[in-house]
């Protein structure tokens, strides 16, 4: 578990990002894949957990998750695995190793609200 | 009177502090010619057996050092240093992984060009350490033949995220009947290609295979993108 530790980071980074704008936070947009090794549910309780005393402390947590993108030298294309743990081309069963998608954990948008 | 939230866009990594850190201690690892390798396992998979037999056949002829990430007990870094080795501890407290800014921390006072090999143990644990790069050229994920060859397949991200499997503890091998067929299946199911190790750091089967495998990585390491 260490949701935690990525939760404050996350604090972290849209506190410091939310500076540049006027306003406040009402919503954290976020990119999020399996290979980042975070589970979304964990994320979400972790950061309700910290977000408390924060800037953020009326902030939800929106969380897009990213399905494993690979892509596949056979077809030439890239395409979603089936489950990640199994790492080969849906279509053809070609084993393929480069990950094009699937390792975020990364802050698209932020919602702001005019406001004190 | 309600005004309707602005969306503003950004695109900020979360774990970009980690992420310059890690790029900066990669670069001056580089810079220093020290080779530097990760270790990630599960608890009691014989990281620190394995790493203390790689100190010990390195030693005569490398200058080599490692950091070892335990939460509480300095157990680790003491059989280590029994190596000869330059060993530092990282007591990571409550935290389950290391991160590249403990990693600065430790090796901030040490002279890197004095160093061939840097090892880094992380915390024994298959989940936490693959969210955070440390700067290392190579990351290793063990995986003893006691844990059963299912591991990949329990754990796919971490073993993604590594460079090479390393199979421990092969002495046990026919006496918990691991399957080699399907231990080696499941790796190439999570990391199609991956290097595989096989290595009993106890009888010192493999150890050979490895050591040249590290050798290799030294010289053409440094110039690679």
């Amino acid at each position: 578990m260490h949701e935690l530790s990525i939760a404050l980071s996350l604090i972290d980074t849209v506190e410091e990002e939310a500076e540049r704008h006027s306003g406040r936070v009402s919503a954290i947009h976020l990119k999020l894949g399996p290979l980042s090794g975070v589970v979304a549910e964990a994320l979400v309780s972790a950061f309700e957990m910290a977000r408390e005393g924060t800037t953020l402390a009326g902030a939800r947590l929106v969380i897009e998750e990213m399905p494993v993108v690979v892509y596949c030298s056979t077809c030439q294309a890239r395409q979603p695995v089936a489950s990640i743990q199994w790492f080969c081309c849906p279509v053809c069963d070609t084993p393929a190793a480069e990950v094009v998608q699937g390792k975020e954990l990364e802050v698209v948008a932020l919602e702001m609200e005019d406001g004190e | 009177m309600a005004n309707e939230p602005r969306l503003v866009e950004v695109r900020r990594n979360v774990l970009k502090r980690n992420d310059v850190v890690a790029r900066a201690l990669r670069e001056n690892f580089r810079e220093a010619g020290v080779t530097v390798v990760s270790l990630v396992s599960s608890p009691g998979s014989g990281k620190t057996a394995f790493l203390e037999k790689t100190l010990t056949l390195l030693q005569p002829r490398y200058r080599v050092a490692a950091l070892v990430g335990d939460l509480a007990t300095e157990n680790d870094a003491l059989r280590l240093a029994r190596s000869g080795a330059k060993v530092s501890q990282i007591t990571t407290g409550t935290l389950c992984h290391l991160e590249a800014e403990m990693v600065r921390g430790a090796v901030e006072t040490w002279n890197l060009r004095e160093l061939d090999f840097l090892f880094l143990e992380n915390v024994g644990n298959l989940v936490c350490p693959s969210s955070y790069d440390l700067g290392e050229e190579l990351r290793l994920v063990l995986l003893s033949v006691t844990e059963g060859e299912d591991k990949p397949l329990k754990y796919p991200t971490i073993f993604n995220s590594a460079d090479v499997a390393v199979i421990t503890k092969t002495d046990l091998a026919a006496a918990v009947e691991f399957d080699w067929p399907a231990a080696a299946a499941n790796i190439q199911r999570v990391r199609p290609g991956m290097r595989v190790i096989q290595v009993s750091a106890k009888t010192g089967e493999g150890m050979d295979q490895w050591l040249a495998f590290l050798e290799a990585l030294r010289t053409p390491a440094q110039t690679r993108a």
